[in-house]
């Protein structure tokens, strides 16, 4: 069932990847002020969005892992995090780019910018916490912590444009009452929005699987160990 | 400027779909590396147990 599921998402990823892509390179005029540039957009957009979503999964499976002690809410913990990670990475050397046309620089230490890079921070240590403790249960207690201790920094990130004036742009979509962009370019970003997170399901699905297996193995090494 | 623009624009590209890439390979990589050591305890387990019978 679960390869289906694989297959089905990956399949329609690349099928709605394909058509934007069409769409964003040929279809697409340049934007009026910023030219060419503004096509970064319709991936760093979803790939925020999508970390966001990701970060969010991984603090509500943290939360379930010390309710219920339940080793699979840990597995999703760690898995919708370090997908969250490799996004918002993208995010983040996306918008450099971006930001070296149109602002002139690489970085600037504005609020949006600084509190995406602590977020980022956080979850490189939460993966980093999660390496370095063998024992199962503290680790999962450990990590768990950490995520919703870090999610709660996405709040931050994603008001930081709205209670600060920042270099970073305002809002520009309209459902967050920003209204910057033409019709027909805003519906291609939620596409895309849509594209990468079916993508991210097919990826999420394998990750899971192996944390699966890993857990398999552990317990396997346990038995042949014990006495 | 327009030149660049469009350089720039093919950076970021890259960029994405090169972590998107890096991270797909680690995954390959981790489940190559997970099937070895799935293998290698399940014949642990079976020399345990004909030693133990």
């Amino acid at each position: 069932m679960r390869q289906a599921i694989i297959l089905a998402t990956g399949i329609a990823a690349a099928i709605l990847l394909s058509r934007n892509i069409y769409n964003i390179f040929l279809v697409m005029p340049d934007e009026a002020n910023q030219g060419a540039i503004w096509r970064i957009f319709y991936f760093h957009l979803p790939a925020a969005l999508t970390s966001f979503f990701l970060f969010y999964l991984g603090a509500g499976a943290s939360v379930g892992y010390l309710i219920t002690k339940k080793p699979s809410w840990d597995r999703v913990a760690a898995v919708a995090n370090e997908i969250g990670l490799a996004l918002a990475l993208i995010t983040l050397v996306t918008g450099m780019i971006w930001a070296r046309i149109a602002w002139g620089i690489w970085w600037a230490w504005d609020h949006r910018l600084t509190s995406y890079l602590v977020c980022i921070l956080l979850y490189v240590a939460y993966l980093m916490l999660r390496s370095a403790i063998d024992e199962p249960t503290l680790r999962g207690r450990l990590s768990a912590v950490l995520s919703i201790f870090a999610s709660a920094n996405i709040v931050l990130v994603w008001k930081s444009i709205e209670w600060y004036r920042t270099q970073h742009p305002g809002p520009v979509l309209s459902i967050r009452n920003g209204g910057g962009m033409a019709p027909g370019m805003e519906s291609l970003a939620y596409w895309n929005v849509l594209a990468i997170a079916l993508l991210m399901i097919a990826v999420f699905l394998v990750r899971l699987r192996q944390a699966e297996v890993q857990t398999e193995i552990e317990t396997m090494r346990r038995y042949a160990h014990a006495a | 400027m327009d030149e660049r623009n469009f350089t720039y624009m093919a950076y970021g590209f890259i960029a994405a779909w090169l972590i998107v890439v890096v991270y797909v390979l680690t995954l390959a990589a981790r489940e190559k590396k997970l099937r070895s050591e799935l293998e290698r305890v399940r014949y642990m387990i079976e020399a345990r147990d004909k030693k133990s019978s």
